[in-house]
């Protein structure tokens, strides 16, 4: 714990944090009374059956047979596909419904059960995992944003730091509440534990438990993998940092660095245990989480792979092997650079934008990927909102649209467009507040928006105001997108045509903020954390 | 109004606060204007009688004549709201025919399609906004703090749920009440009179308030000399042309409103006023009658169970769910011109207070907000409980014209009365969403409310009440958490302790109850606060620009 908090100069604006948050969990509820995925659509459902089916089969099969196809646990009806964290989740969550309502996690019998109470239940455990962690992570970081900001008396204060409207926007995001509780999943849970392990990193900076944190995460959910490079790599260079002169250099790098390993290893074990009884258990696991053979993508993604595959049908000419390869390669080739100046050129600043370009790289190039996984790049962009809100906000409106035809799909339509403009009118109104001359509109423009941050600027640059003209076309162009795909009917031949538009247009947008977000990075200086130790010794 | 403290160390950092609250106002209030009218998007699946209800009035003002309106019982739910809404409801049904021509069909009972949903979601946003221009233009009024009044009566909980969950018109039938108030702030007194007139004939329950504003505008309008002691009435001054003009702009409305209907009238009468229906409405309001019925039941099972009564079973079914007529078992029963002659009586002091308080030019307004909301709904025949919104949105207007003496019971009134509301509202699997609205709304007003009377605090100076609520005494804030066991209770243990089966009524039952003896405390508050009000206690009740402007026309 380097930081103290000062307790003169640790002042949280919190005059609107309790109506704020409380108005963002309202909004929750209220997208939560739309059906979910798979709702009323037998025999396979949506992913609500596949998170209730999990809850049937570990209540009701024994650990080591989770992952593995027997008579009881048909793998092909929604197999379990994440890691041990999920498992043990559903275990718990199913536990209680058995006890509240037997029916709704029976062995086969409960296969498609729907019934108004039991969608109350899991809309609550979705509640309850997101205000236990990912709502208090938010708050946790935003409080600590504007008590950094606090310590610096010269800098003027920008309203996109206070923490109650920091907290209240960041918790509008409309993606992940439109997927948590309308789609139906728990990416509350991985996202508040990586939220968890980045506050443990650019706050406290206890690098341990960041680790023990973003281990969890990852055992939540794969996917988290996109989130793990940036970790790995600056928590390496941090070893390296507050080395002695002279002798011991290799055994200080060795202490630092056995730290990290015996925290990642030992939550790995403590995590796995049940399945470390026999290597065939672990190497189940493994296939089952990264299944090689669904393909390099899913219905419409909006990465370079769908792009590519409408001009060339990857899937006929290469095998899923290739193209895992072909990948895997690419996806290095465009994360490695930013993993690189953060290794090398290291600042605390750079941790944040590095992770949404490793995300973003990630969701552009590698296999396997959903329409959902945006969430990953997006809640980094959300954490980056107050360096650079306009280019942010704009990232987090494509990444809510990019998901437009699954939630189409789901019925979300109307919470769709009330929570996006929600989310877009409580962003004007925080412009409105520290200009309070500007109009609603300002969020269009790029030098405005701006000056919020650096107010001692006068001149208008000529990049940003081009920039704000893309973003009013590029707005446009979702909203004619939306209203396309809801009322025009698509010519007989081509019946995938909206959602093929709509992913082709997120992806040229993703491409663009991929090089934005580079350029950020990179223009960042270097500047060498400081590390406990050293102040110790002082 | 901030208290004067505030105002005399008018210092920079005073001007920064000041400037820093209205911007927090600021965002709140869009946050909420914005919640208002997309809240009942993200509502699908709920609605109740009240949908089937307009949706039979559209069909029937849309394939009927004129003459057989009133007449047509095709469905249960038969017209039973003055004509302009019966003329509200003709006009939307025009726009109703291109979402969906089926909703029109006069037996095509209980239609529900997506597009006649969305079409009624729709005409409640619509005609929202005229609740939201009136507070707009209300709030405008109030000096500091006007965006806190603005954004309060958006997010009044109990309007949204009853209009966008329940499906109701409320909000756009206030929006007219507030128009109307604020022409009397202005002193339009004709403009009033005629919003109000207009208002009586879209729904006839706002009769509550007219005893009110007949006593204001008859003193107010049609004397032209107001005395200064507040006492004496100057009985010369009697304006004979005003009362006429006044006399004029009513009738004239009535006349248009029930013109067309001229040889039906008995029968829209008959329709209005239905004295048919029982003292109590299935889901308990929370009024005087709550406890009459409840010490009644008491009484009886107690009477029972000694042998000292013997009674029929069949009479013992009060809240089975049907409104109907009932006799009490023990106690006397209650007919309608009993609660007719009690509400009377209820009201007889608090007008006479108000002719003499609105005597006096600049109390004028204040006197009236107050007498409307020393209100009739305790005694009130078949008052469900929605209708205390009547006086809830009166209740949030005030806070900030009134004085610091009458802040705590305000605040009180505010939040008890939205609290009580919940649980009164079923279904349940929209506890959740209902709740947040409430929690929202009570976080608003619990912390900003207070931040405009009460001094910044010095650190540390101040002790620290255990359990208490902010600006409420400590009985008060006793009974709100009472109220939250009682919620608890109803939610949960009640189901879990397998009660629902042999006791499907108890948990409304003591909602009510307890409500109720809520709303009686804070009406007596209220009634005792407005009787004792007296000018020389308060010391700045005007508003600040409403001060600027008698200064300029004084």
């Amino acid at each position: 714990m380097t930081r103290r908090a000062d307790p003169d100069k640790f002042t949280v604006t919190k005059q609107a944090l309790l109506p704020g948050i409380l108005f963002s969990l309202l909004v929750r509820w209220c997208v939560a009374a739309y059906p979910y995925s798979g709702y009323k659509k037998p025999p396979m459902h949506g992913d609500f059956e596949a998170q209730r089916h999990w809850q049937e089969i570990t209540v009701h099969t024994p650990v080591l047979k989770w992952y593995h196809n027997t008579t009881q646990n048909d793998l092909q009806y929604w197999g379990l596909d994440y890691p041990p964290l999920t498992a043990y989740h559903s275990l718990l969550m199913g536990l209680v419904a058995d006890w509240l309502e037997p029916e709704s996690v029976r062995l086969f019998a409960s296969r498609g059960y729907e019934s108004d109470s039991h969608k109350t239940f899991m809309r609550w455990t979705v509640f309850l995992s997101d205000i236990y962690l990912y709502v208090t992570a938010v708050l946790c970081i935003c409080i600590d944003a504007e008590r950094v900001l606090g310590k610096e008396p010269k800098e003027p204060k920008c309203v996109l730091k206070r923490t109650d409207i920091s907290t209240t926007l960041f918790l509008l995001y409309p993606g992940i509440i439109l997927i948590d509780y309308g789609h139906f999943q728990y990416n509350c849970v991985s996202l508040g534990f990586f939220l968890w392990a980045t506050f443990f990193i650019i706050a406290i900076k206890n690098d341990t438990l960041a680790t023990i944190f973003f281990v969890f995460a990852l055992n939540y959910k794969q996917m988290e993998l996109y989130h793990a490079l940036p970790f790995f790599f600056y928590l390496l260079r941090k070893c390296f940092i507050g080395m002695p002169l002279g002798r011991g250099k290799l055994s200080h790098f060795i202490r630092c660095f056995n730290k990290l390993a015996v925290a990642v290893i030992a939550t790995f074990v403590i995590i796995w245990y049940p399945f470390l009884k026999g290597w065939e258990h672990v190497f189940q696991l493994v296939h089952r989480l990264f299944p090689l053979d669904r393909g390099i993508f899913e219905d419409k993604v909006s990465n370079v792979w769908c792009m590519v595959n409408v001009f060339i049908k990857l899937k006929t000419i290469y095998s899923n092997q290739e193209m895992a390869k072909t990948c895997l390669l690419i996806t290095a080739m465009a994360a490695g650079p930013a993993c690189a100046d953060l290794f090398f050129r290291i600042n605390i600043k750079k941790f944040v934008p590095c992770l949404i370009n490793v995300s973003l790289a990630f969701f552009l190039f590698s296999f396997q990927v959903h329409e959902k996984s945006i969430l990953l790049a997006a809640i980094p962009v959300a954490l980056y909102f107050p360096e650079d809100p306009f280019m942010c906000f704009w990232f987090l409106l494509v990444s809510t649209f990019s998901m437009l035809p699954l939630l189409l799909k789901d019925g979300l339509l109307l919470p769709f467009i009330a929570t996006t403009v929600i989310y877009t009118s409580f962003y004007s109104i925080c412009l409105k507040l520290s200009q309070p001359n500007s109009g609603y509109f300002s969020i269009f423009n790029a030098n405005r928006v701006n000056k919020i941050l650096y107010p001692n600027k006068k001149d208008t640059s000529h990049v940003l105001t081009f920039l704000s003209l893309i973003f009013v076309i590029s707005v446009v162009g979702m909203v004619l997108l939306t209203v396309g795909t809801v009322f025009v009917k698509p010519p007989p031949h081509l019946p995938h045509l909206f959602p093929l538009l709509i992913s082709a247009y997120s992806c040229v947008h993703f491409l663009f903020f991929f090089f934005y977000f580079y350029y950020q990075q990179f223009s960042l200086p270097m500047s060498l954390p400081c590390v406990s130790q050293k102040q110790k010794r002082k | 109004m901030p208290s004067e403290k505030e105002w005399g160390c008018a210092t920079c950092k005073n001007m920064f606060i000041r400037v820093d609250r209205d911007r927090r106002y600021a965002s709140t209030s869009e946050q909420n204007f914005r919640f208002k009218l997309l809240e009942p998007k993200a509502e699908p699946d709920v609605h109740s009688t009240d949908f089937e209800v307009h949706r039979n009035w559209l069909a029937i003002t849309h394939n009927l004549t004129l003459d057989k309106w009133y007449y047509d019982n095709t469905s249960e739910w038969t017209l039973d709201y003055p004509p302009f809404f019966a003329w509200l409801e003709f006009v939307m049904s025009f726009v109703a025919k291109y979402f969906d021509p089926q909703m029109l069909y006069l037996t095509n009972l209980n239609y529900k399609s997506d597009m006649t949903i969305l079409f009624q979601r729709l005409s409640v946003i619509v005609l929202d906004f005229v609740y939201i221009y009136s507070v707009k233009r209300l709030s405008g009024f109030i000096g500091d703090g006007k965006l806190l009044v603005f954004i309060l009566l958006m997010s009044c909980p109990g309007l949204l749920m009853i209009d966008h969950i329940h499906f109701q018109y409320n909000g756009f039938l206030f929006g007219i009440l507030l128009y109307s108030i604020s022409h009397i702030i202005e002193n339009n007194c004709l403009i009033a009179a005629f919003w109000f007139a207009v208002l009586l004939n879209l729904k006839h329950i706002f009769l509550y308030v007219a005893p009110v504003y007949i006593v204001y505008l008859f003193r107010a309008y049609c004397f032209t000399i107001s005395s200064v002691d507040g006492v004496h009435t100057p009985w010369y001054s009697f304006s004979l042309a005003n009362l006429f003009k006044l006399a004029f702009t009513v009738i004239f409305v009535f006349g248009l409103s029930f013109g067309p209907f001229i040889h039906h009238i008995p029968q829209i009468l008959s329709r209005l006023f239905p004295f048919k229906r029982g003292l109590c409405h299935a889901y308990w309001a929370p009024n005087f009658w709550a406890i009459y019925n409840f010490v009644d039941k008491v009484l009886q099972n107690i009477g029972t169970k000694l042998g000292l009564l013997r009674i029929p079973k069949a009479e013992a079914s009060m809240t089975g769910g049907l409104v109907q007529q009932y006799d009490h078992a023990v106690l006397p029963s209650i007919t309608p011109t009993m609660t007719i002659v009690l509400t009377v009586v209820t009201m007889i002091p608090a007008l006479i207070k108000l002719w003499h308080l609105c005597a006096d030019r600049r109390y004028r307004v204040l006197s009236f907000v107050y007498g409307g909301l020393c209100g009739m709904f305790l005694f009130v025949w078949l008052a469900r409980s929605r209708e205390s919104y009547t006086h809830d949105i009166g209740t949030v207007d005030f806070p900030l014209s009134a004085g610091r003496r009458g802040r705590q019971t305000v605040l009180n009134t505010n939040n008890s009365r939205e609290l009580l509301t919940v649980p009164l509202l079923y279904p349940k699997n929209l506890f959740s969403i209902k709740f947040f609205i409430l929690l929202t709304h009570v976080a608003l007003a619990f912390v900003n409310i207070r931040t405009l009377y009460e001094p910044a605090k010095v650190k540390g100076g101040r002790r620290i009440r255990v359990l208490r609520l902010p600006m409420l005494r400590q009985i008060e804030s006793l009974y709100l958490y009472g109220l939250i066991v009682l919620c608890v209770y109803d939610n949960a243990i009640h189901g879990l302790w397998g009660l629902d089966k042999t006791l499907p009524f108890l948990p409304l039952m003591l909602t009510s109850v307890y409500c109720s003896i809520g709303v009686i405390y804070v009406w007596l508050c209220y009634y005792y606060y407005f009787l004792t009000f007296n000018v020389s206690q308060v010391p700045t009740l005007c508003t600040v620009n409403l001060a600027e402007k008698y200064k300029k026309t004084s």
